[in-house]
């Protein structure tokens, strides 16, 4: 990551163990300011609020919004945030439809620290 | 003791209670998280005994909602895979496969065996980080062989 800009993601699940996990993750790859929310709802009234992240790590299913709902809305709020969904959803069907609701990626739950460098190179270039 | 309780650790993959994501954890613990894992592991084992619980009043139901106790189960296998659980993951898969085919019996039965497995690991696990706290600061994880 290019030294003296802080990059800001946002952690969207419901579960509290992934919250954990993906925060940490991010952690430890470079990603020091990181907010958790718990559903799609949460991620949407952030950005309503003026909030701005470079990377959100959004979970398929949710109560309230789930991951789907929450990335289109995003999206047509004019979001350009890298948004990469997660899931450990098997169904290839439902993960199509996940991508399809605007995502840059889909990974499968749980994530792992490839995933994680894998994500934060595509965001580099991004940034560039 | 750092030998011990590596011989534990590899004990633990060995005998397939655990996988690859347990390490990806350990990798995560730092001097300011030095006891990350424990704290994943028992966020696991509280928040998933809601989750048994629904699961348990759910195949008391007649006739069994396979939908809901497949819903139950996709949650439970999630957080499952991201401690590690293998055995426990095994067994959620396979009561999904039953939940699929409708097969209540099936369900049932893979649900004691889930029951026998998340209990096991989580003695085992137990004793592990008891004796973890006792050999001190956690050296860098070492991936089993």
């Amino acid at each position: 990551m290019e030294e003296g800009k802080r990059v800001c993601a946002l952690v969207v699940d419901d579960d509290r163990l992934s919250q954990r996990v993906h925060a940490a993750l991010l952690r430890k790859y470079g990603i020091l300011e990181t907010e958790v929310v718990e559903n799609g709802k949460e991620a949407v009234d952030l950005f309503k609020s003026g909030k701005t992240f470079d990377l959100v790590i959004m979970d398929l299913e949710m109560p309230v919004m789930d991951g789907s709902e929450a990335t289109r809305e995003l999206r047509e709020m004019g979001v350009t945030s890298m948004i990469v969904g997660v899931t450990a959803c098997e169904v290839e069907a439902e993960k199509a439809e996940f991508m399809r609701a605007g995502l840059d990626a889909c990974w499968d739950k749980p994530l792992s620290g490839s995933a994680i460098i894998a994500m934060l190179d595509e965001l580099a270039k991004k940034l560039l | 003791m750092q030998r011990q309780l590596a011989t534990m650790k590899q004990s633990l993959f060995d005998q397939g209670y655990l996988d690859e994501q347990f390490v990806q954890l350990e990798e995560l613990q730092d001097e300011v998280n030095p006891n990350f894992v424990e704290e994943v592991v028992t966020l696991y084992y509280r928040d998933s005994v809601r989750l048994v619980q629904n699961l348990e009043q759910a195949l008391e139901k007649n006739p069994l909602d396979f939908s809901k106790l497949d819903s139950y189960m996709h949650q439970f296998k999630g957080s499952s895979s991201s401690i590690g659980a293998k055995k426990v993951k095994i067994e959620c898969t396979q009561f999904r496969e039953y939940c699929r085919t409708g097969n209540g019996e099936g369900c049932k039965r893979t649900f004691q065996q889930l029951k026998k497995e998340y209990a096991t690991l989580k003695k085992k696990l137990e004793v592990y980080f008891q004796f973890a706290r006792q050999v001190g600061p956690v050296e860098k994880a070492r991936r089993p062989k």
